[in-house]
């Protein structure tokens, strides 16, 4: 009897703590399909929401960039982050400390903070180049910058559990230091890479502070937008807006959690 | 095993920041040649073995391969082909496009390669293994694939780096023929680095013993284990009784106060030694027979021997025998005159080296 109440309290709780988080977004999911503009009444399923969103051109614009942002910025900071990887893993084991702990710094950073430096960055940089405007290349530059770490963070470990010899014995076996690179050490770490994208794709989709402090006034990107449009009054368009991108963040967020859990299973039977 | 020299190491010295590891090694090997580097950990083993891969270069010193300076070409420049300790396999390929690596690197036509993979598998008694992945397979099995793999390139050395450390004894024992059969099929040279004496001396026509980065003796097995040059080989090498003693003159030594008859002269008069007498080489007689005198402190039973521990002027004697003298009962010790080595005692710092730091 008191184990039945122990596990009720237990259900009750999760099931509490589960309703504070997800009820805003799950009442935001309700309101993109009611009918009736007003918000404390249901009238009727509809997804006019939704085709009145896609005839919006500026909302598709801000789509088009957030999408191509992320997609850049992801692939950027990819290149960057492995490349800073192999490099961090490859010192000493005092510098490589060092090393990551700079490098995870950005992440635990208060995001206004890297936010504002990355705007005054680029405010400076026009006092040089006065023809540099911020806007897409700015934002872009901005994104790869705080994608960098999450990169590093997993392709590392990755690094970290290849033996060094494997690439020692590619070039025993005739390969040059590149083709060693490339056919034994890449494959290797190549889930690590995969996360890594992933990730960064999602944290570049999921930005609101970094992008807006530097963008500029001509580029938006949905997450902007969708601020901008609320401080002129809340139009059910932003709702079904909103509705998509939690999904497309929840889904990505998926995969890369399914793909650590598939290569954390196929790490433990090796050595 | 010809006479021709095919590696030759001149005056190599390694550092790594302060400390040199290894100091003006000089050492050849001949074509066809079973050479193992031998010595305690942290002795410069795998050092060697890999500025003759390639994957060091020396501060000091020349490599020469086939007559030709290699001593700053790149490992996949060299002829020669290494065998690691953890097998170094790539996980994300077959055992096929494992053992394929090298050859399409060369660039070799697809019917080669099948024919090669076919023999060399075979070689190696891995017949039909070929689609397995290599996380498939035992530690052994691995091994043989690593081996595998670097013969199909037709190297003229293969260099192995404690091939068999990771593996079982069983395994190990089953394995040291393997290599010795294929050294003989194959034709070729190995160079092979190991802390196991035991290893080493069934498998050599060479054993370099190495300590502290100077190499301490160079010589077949027969000689390493009954003629050591020193201290530090005769322990390393097998267990003995190594005795400070005095040369009387040419052919008698002074060990702990009895006039021992032995066969090495050119010591000079009353000239300080140490003199090395393995276990197997002591008899024990009845005391009235014996050189010296001795009680029996203790007794184990070996399996192929026994081994005692006799108490005489001073010292306990490790002896091994077939026969057994029980704990307590006195015995005499006879030592046959070829059985004595002698050794010079070392004076200068360079052989300080050589003193035994492991047990
Ligand atoms: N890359 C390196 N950096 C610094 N010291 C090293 C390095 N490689 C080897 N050493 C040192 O050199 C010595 C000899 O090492 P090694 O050749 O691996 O010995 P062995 O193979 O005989 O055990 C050891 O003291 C080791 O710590
Ligand atoms: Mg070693």
């Amino acid at each position: 009897m008191v184990n039945a109440i122990k596990k009720f309290i237990q259900k009750f709780y999760l099931g509490i703590m589960l309703l504070f988080l997800y009820a805003p977004i799950l009442i935001l999911i309700v309101l993109s399909f009611n009918k009736s503009k007003s918000r404390s009444k249901w009238g009727g399923f509809t997804l006019d929401w939704y085709r009145s969103l896609f005839e919006s051109s500026d909302l598709l614009t801000a789509l088009y960039n957030t999408l191509l942002i992320a997609l850049l910025s992801a692939l950027g900071a990819t290149l960057l982050g492995t490349m800073g990887a192999i490099a961090i893993n490859r010192m000493r084991k005092s510098t490589r400390t060092i090393m990551m702990s700079i490098t995870n710094i950005p992440m635990l950073n208060a995001e206004i903070v890297t936010a504002i430096s990355l705007m005054l960055l680029f405010i400076a940089v026009r006092e040089f180049i006065p023809n540099f405007q911020l806007g897409f290349l700015s934002v872009l530059v901005s994104h790869i910058t705080f994608n960098i770490p999450y990169v590093i963070l997993s392709v590392s470990p990755k690094l970290k559990q290849t033996d060094r010899s494997t690439y020692e014995a590619a070039m025993d076996l005739g390969a040059s230091p590149i083709m060693a690179f490339f056919k034994v050490v890449l494959p290797d770490i190549m889930p690590g890479i995969l996360s890594g994208f992933l990730l960064a794709f999602t944290m570049s989709l999921d930005d609101f502070v970094i992008t807006h402090f530097t963008k500029g006034p001509g580029l938006d990107t949905l997450s902007t937008k969708i601020y901008a449009e609320t401080r002129k009054g809340i139009q059910p368009e932003i709702y079904a807006l909103s509705t998509i991108l939690f999904g497309a963040v929840f889904l990505l967020l998926v995969l890369v959690n399914l793909r650590k859990d598939k290569n954390q299973a196929d790490a433990k039977p090796r050595r | 095993m010809s006479d021709r020299k095919l590696i030759d190491l001149v005056d190599i010295t390694k550092q790594y920041g302060d400390s040199v590891v290894l100091d003006d090694l000089n050492l050849y090997i001949r074509e066809n040649e079973f050479l193992t580097l031998l010595g305690p950990s942290g002795c410069g083993k795998t050092t060697t073995l890999r500025i003759i891969g390639g994957f060091e270069t020396p501060d000091k010193g020349k490599v020469i391969f086939d007559g030709k300076d290699i001593t700053r070409l790149a490992p996949n420049e060299r002829q020669l082909n290494t065998v690691f300790q953890k097998y170094a396999l790539f996980t994300h390929m077959t055992i096929t496009e494992n053992i394929a690596f090298g050859l399409k690197i060369k660039k070799k036509s697809k019917q080669y390669i099948k024919d090669k993979i076919d023999y060399a598998l075979k070689l190696v008694n891995l017949d039909g293994f070929g689609n397995r992945m290599p996380d498939s397979l035992s530690g052994g099995q691995q091994q043989r694939i690593a081996i595998a793999r670097a013969i199909v390139n037709e190297p003229k050395v293969l260099l192995l780096d404690e091939p068999l450390g990771a593996l079982d004894l069983k395994m190990r024992q089953d394995m040291q023929y393997e290599l010795i059969r294929l050294k003989n099929e194959l034709g070729i040279t190995f160079v092979y680095v190991t802390h196991d004496q035991e290893e080493a001396l069934t498998m050599s026509d060479t054993i370099v013993v190495m300590n502290q980065g100077y190499i301490q003796q160079v010589g077949t097995p027969e000689m390493i284990y009954n003629e050591p040059k020193n201290a530090f080989v005769a322990d390393f090498i097998g267990e003995s009784n190594i005795i400070s003693a005095t040369m009387v003159e040419d052919k008698l030594v002074n060990i702990l106060g009895a006039n021992f008859v032995c066969v090495d002269t050119g010591f000079g008069r009353n000239q300080p030694v140490d003199v090395v007498i393995r276990p197997e080489d002591i008899d024990l007689v009845k005391p009235e027979d014996g050189i010296i005198k001795g009680r029996v402190t203790s007794l184990i039973f070996k399996g192929v021997h026994y081994e005692m521990e006799v108490m005489a002027n001073g010292r306990e004697w490790l002896v091994h025998s077939t026969d057994l003298s029980p704990v307590g009962s006195e015995v005499g010790i006879r030592v046959d005159p070829f059985d004595i080595q002698i050794m010079n005692r070392p004076e200068s710092e360079d052989e300080e080296v050589v003193t035994i730091d492991e047990p």
